[in-house]
């Protein structure tokens, strides 16, 4: 027999959000079950009874009602006692439930035998993405949050010229890039602000960027991924840096928007009373850790305030302030949950233990708490490199200089070639030239050796430079001239054109010592103009 | 000075100019190395002039005078000189080292105090013979590089039919002339086979520059380089000194890497830019019939434009090419990047390797404009970077950035590595028209939708842009 689905109105004073949408209603039927809704559950989201019972669902007068004939229960906010005392024994209800910060309800619920899927606790693996309603709500609340800044900023986002004057962009700063933060960077960059980020998880940093934002990180080695792809206690030594950083930046934005959560820990005091006294009068801190304390000392949980001329966003429901997406979302999550949960399409629901998703959601199996569940196998974030150890130099660059010394070996046979006329013309020299030509010889060959070893090593920068001081140096042709201009004559020796050669050597003097000066007068001037 | 100690002094002068040259493996200890070449250099003529081979008494008046004279005249060039006419300045004083190496050579031949017997005068008669070839073509062939570069003679490469066969005649007659050089009796009979080898080693040098077209250019400046050096080391062995030998050969075997590099980044064979005439080398016809033309729409842009895009962009790389260098316009390339990175956009510069008209012209430039030389980056370093890049700026480069190069393999540079700035996200091109490059290949790049062109002078063009970012 199929089940029947019960979605409550949200009691929780300022809670606008329900549990179902008319669209995911259809596709529930579909599946097989029968879906009864609170009369008036969907009036704050703007989905009205009437859009519920063209969808197909029947309309329950009040909760009493509805729960007395619900297999199932979809809620938001986790149940009030009343409400779960009215639940009858066995109901599987389907909601956010904090289990570790509502041990109570937790016992009550245990005690009414009910079985407890608790949306909060949907393992971070990539098949429960499509059910992970924490990440849906963040993003929303991300996206508010600067929409609740730039209500309260009294400024335009984008930098502006206007015939007015000239506006300046608004500076945002983002603090924790989880699915809230980024939401919150795509949203500033979008109204056009400069967007800056932190995060303590250095490999978010690529994430920052491509989301048109900056990433700003503290200069201080620390892992800063726990488990499960969520942020984790910093050291000491750390969260001093991360004060200095965000001191820093508190003083030059305008806005600062802080999502930084550790699961199962109040949230961390990032911005203190003296960064808020520092940034400028009209600047706002939006703080979405605020329901967890908040990550601004001053932040008043769930309310606007005014201090030191900074106004401190401190709201707890942002997702139930843009209702109707947010019931959206969280019921099309619950919709991926029920599909898990209803494999057969029957309208009825196994809540197999096999299935990790499922396993981790279920903190109540039948009057029997499983929570926590056993450690997730898979850790959403990738392995990390070392940040000491920098990522193997990818495609090994070629030596330092780009053209290659000497690039790949030859192959054998032209090595072999090489090496074959190399000794011919050895052996001809050997064998004919005399003494006198082969120590010249020797010393010809090891020359043009080593400079073929220390021109490889010059920079291509300096190519230029190179060849002028090899101009200058080969200007060396003079000590040739010098040595015919006068030479210590022999006794005896009187046909020599002494007029001619004299006259040759010293043209030749000449024009090499204007190579010789202009060449390395000119290297040098070039070489000064090398800097850094 | 005795014979010893001149020889230790040699050796010491040896290792200063190898130190130098050591030197300028990077920009940090570049002036220490032209120092140790400076310092070598007056250790090698002090030891000269005051060694056992110059009589001090009837040589110093003259040895003065002609380092005084030339001197002056090289500190003066070298204080004058624009940087962008390093290439010019280079290639005429490489005439000198030619010339010079003639002069050398002809001296010694007709100099009687030195005899030689046997196979020793046969051998200091090859050198001679081979030291004046060399010196010549270097002189004759510096002089029409020099010409090319600074725009005397027209830069496109002159082919006379069947100029292969004319090398080779030469070469030939040369080798003939030489045999008769060596076995000339006397000094008189062998000035003539001497004399004509002389004209037509110059005429040789002529004729292999002219055949050769701008682009190519930084191959001959440094194959002249390497010359130079060759001719040095000639005259070391005609004189049986080791110092002329070792720096000879430093600066023969530097200029042969270098040309050697220069090939490379171009794809092509030594030997084929020789010989000359880009295109021509192998028969096969310039593809200006063959291959794929690239079709489409050309996007243009106004300098204003142009730096609307470069202020809303936050990574940019600078290719500049020999356009930069002609239009003068690295100052205000400066100017503009100075300007971005204040703002905060990441600016860096690609360098190709044959970019320019000598081996390491745009660094030269950039360095003057006082561009820091930690963002001017090679082809390899920052080739992977393009996709990552806002907006690239091609100044006055063609060639170095045609993508037929990689996609084409009919196109006549098929095969030459090329920076990848069409892989960036958008790409603007500042040339003077839609001519095609040296190469005289169409450049597809034009035709991207993410390109834009920028017609107009770089440095008028520059300037515009440059108004526009400071308002």
């Amino acid at each position: 027999m199929p089940l029947t689905i019960g979605v409550l109105r949200e009691t929780f004073a300022g809670e606008k959000r329900v549990a179902a949408a008319p669209e995911v209603v259809e596709k529930l039927i579909k599946l097989g079950f029968g879906v009864c809704i609170e009369s008036g559950a969907g009036d704050a989201a703007n989905f009205s009874d009437s859009a519920f019972i063209s969808a197909g669902a029947k309309i329950a007068a009040g909760a009493g009602e509805l729960l007395a004939t619900s297999d199932i229960v979809f809620k938001v906010r986790a149940p009030s006692s009343q409400e779960v005392a009215a639940m009858r024994p066995g109901t599987t209800l389907i909601s956010f439930i904090w289990p570790a910060q509502n041990p109570e309800l937790m016992k009550q619920m245990a005690e009414r035998r009910l079985t407890v899927l608790a949306m909060d606790s949907v393992p971070r693996i990539s098949r429960a993405q499509k059910m992970d309603a924490l990440s849906s709500m963040a993003n929303i609340a991300g996206y508010r949050a600067v929409i609740e800044a730039a209500h309260h900023f009294g400024r335009f986002f984008t930098g502006q010229i206007t015939a007015a004057g000239k506006v300046p962009p608004a500076k945002v700063f983002v603090i924790g890039a989880g699915v809230a933060g980024l939401a919150a960077l795509g949203a500033a960059v979008g109204l056009g602000a400069i967007v800056r980020a932190n995060d303590t998880r250095p490999e978010v940093g690529d994430q920052v960027k491509s989301m048109g934002a900056e990433f700003v990180p503290v200069d201080y080695q620390e892992e800063g991924t726990g488990v499960g792809g969520y942020a984790k206690v910093m050291s000491e030594g750390f969260q001093r840096a991360q004060r200095e950083v965000f001191a820093k930046q508190a003083k030059d934005v305008d806005i600062i928007i802080t999502t930084a959560l550790i699961p199962g820990k109040p949230a961390p005091k990032l911005i203190t009373a003296d960064m808020v006294r520092s940034m400028r009068p009209g600047s706002v801190i939006v703080d979405l850790a605020s329901e967890q304390g908040g990550n601004c000392e001053l932040t008043v949980p769930g309310e606007v305030v005014v201090r030191e001329g900074v106004t401190i966003i401190g709201y707890t429901d942002l997702p139930s302030r843009l209702s109707k997406q947010a019931s959206t979302l969280y019921a099309t999550n619950l919709l991926r949950l029920t599909e898990e949960l209803c494999k057969t399409k029957d309208g009825n629901i196994n809540v197999n233990f096999e299935d990790e998703a499922i396993r981790g959601a279920t903190v109540i199996k039948e009057g029997e708490v499983t929570w926590p569940p056993p450690p997730p196998r898979l850790s959403a974030a990738p392995p990390q490199t070392k940040p000491a150890a920098p990522a193997a130099p990818a495609p090994a660059k070629k030596s330092s200089h780009g053209h290659g010394a000497g690039g790949e070996p030859m192959s054998g046979k032209t090595l072999a070639g090489v090496f074959a006329v190399g000794a011919v013309l050895f052996w001809l020299v050997g064998a004919y030239a005399p003494a006198s030509f082969l120590g010249h010889f020797t010393v010809f060959v090891l020359a043009c050796f080593i400079g073929y070893m220390v021109i490889w090593n010059v920079t291509p920068s300096l190519h230029t430079p190179l060849m002028s001081v090899t101009n200058a140096i080969s200007s060396i042709i003079a000590v040739g001239a010098l040595v015919q201009v006068a030479p210590p004559l022999r006794e005896g020796a009187t046909d020599r054109p002494d007029a001619l050669i004299l006259g040759l050597a010293v043209a030749a003097l000449a024009l090499t010592a204007i190579n010789m000066f202009g060449g390395f007068a000119v290297t040098r001037r070039m070489l000064a103009m090398f800097r850094k | 000075m005795s014979e010893n100690l001149a020889t230790v002094a040699y050796l010491g002068a040896a290792i200063l100019f190898i130190m130098s040259l050591g030197g300028l493996s990077n920009p940090e200890t570049s002036r220490r190395g032209n120092l140790y070449g400076i310092v070598g250099m007056t250790l090698a003529v002090l030891a000269t002039v005051l060694g056992p081979r110059v009589d001090l008494g009837a040589g110093l008046p003259w040895i003065v005078g002609a380092l005084a004279v030339g001197g002056a005249i090289g500190l003066y060039a070298a204080r004058t000189v624009q940087m962008t006419q390093m290439p010019e300045l280079v290639a005429l004083m490489h005439s000198l080292v030619g010339l010079a190496a003639c002069f050398v050579g002809f001296a010694s031949y007709v100099d009687t105090s030195i005899a030689y017997e046997g196979a020793e005068k046969a051998i200091h008669e090859v050198e001679i013979y081979i030291g004046i070839l060399i010196g010549a073509v270097t002189f004759s062939g510096s002089v029409i590089a020099f010409g090319k570069l600074s725009g005397k003679i027209s830069g496109k490469p002159l082919l006379l039919p069947a100029r292969h066969w004319l090398n080779l005649s030469a070469l030939l007659v040369v080798i003939w002339f030489g045999v008769q050089f060596v076995a000339a009796p006397s000094i008189e009979a062998g000035m003539t086979p001497l004399l004509v080898m002389t004209v037509i080693a110059l005429l040789f040098g002529i004729h292999m520059v002219v055949a050769i077209g701008g682009a190519d250019m930084p191959v001959v400046v440094s194959m002249l380089n390497s010359y130079s050096g060759w001719a040095a080391a000639a005259t070391g062995f005609m004189l049986a000194n080791d110092l002329l030998i070792v720096t000879g050969a430093l600066v023969g075997s530097s200029g042969a890497i270098l040309s050697y590099i220069m090939c490379r980044a171009m794809n092509r064979n030594f030997v084929s830019v020789i010989a000359g005439g880009f295109g021509t080398g192998g028969g096969t016809t310039p593809a200006a019939t063959g291959g794929a033309q690239p079709a489409g729409e050309v996007t243009s842009v106004s300098a204003s434009e142009t730096a609307e895009m470069l202020r809303s962009s936050k990574n940019v790389v600078i290719v500049p090419g020999y356009g930069m260098a002609v239009a003068q316009a690295q100052h205000t390339v400066y100017e503009i990047t100075k300007l971005l990175r204040e703002k905060g956009v990441n600016v860096r510069f690609a360098i190709h390797p044959v970019a320019g008209r000598m081996p390491g012209h745009m660094n030269v430039l950039l360095a003057e404009a006082k561009v820091p030389y930690d963002i001017v980056l090679e082809m390899d370093e920052i080739n992977d970077d393009f996709p990552d890049t806002d907006v690239s700026i091609v100044i006055g480069a063609n060639d170095i950035v045609n993508p037929a190069a990689e996609d084409d393999p009919t196109s006549p540079i098929a095969g030459m590595p090329v920076l990848q700035v069409w892989k960036s996200k958008a790409s603007i091109v500042m040339k003077r028209s839609m001519a095609s490059g040296y190469a005289g290949v169409d450049n597809p790049l034009f035709f991207k939708d993410n390109n834009r062109m920028l017609f107009g002078d770089a440095k008028k063009m520059l300037d515009e842009v440059l108004v526009a970012l400071k308002s």
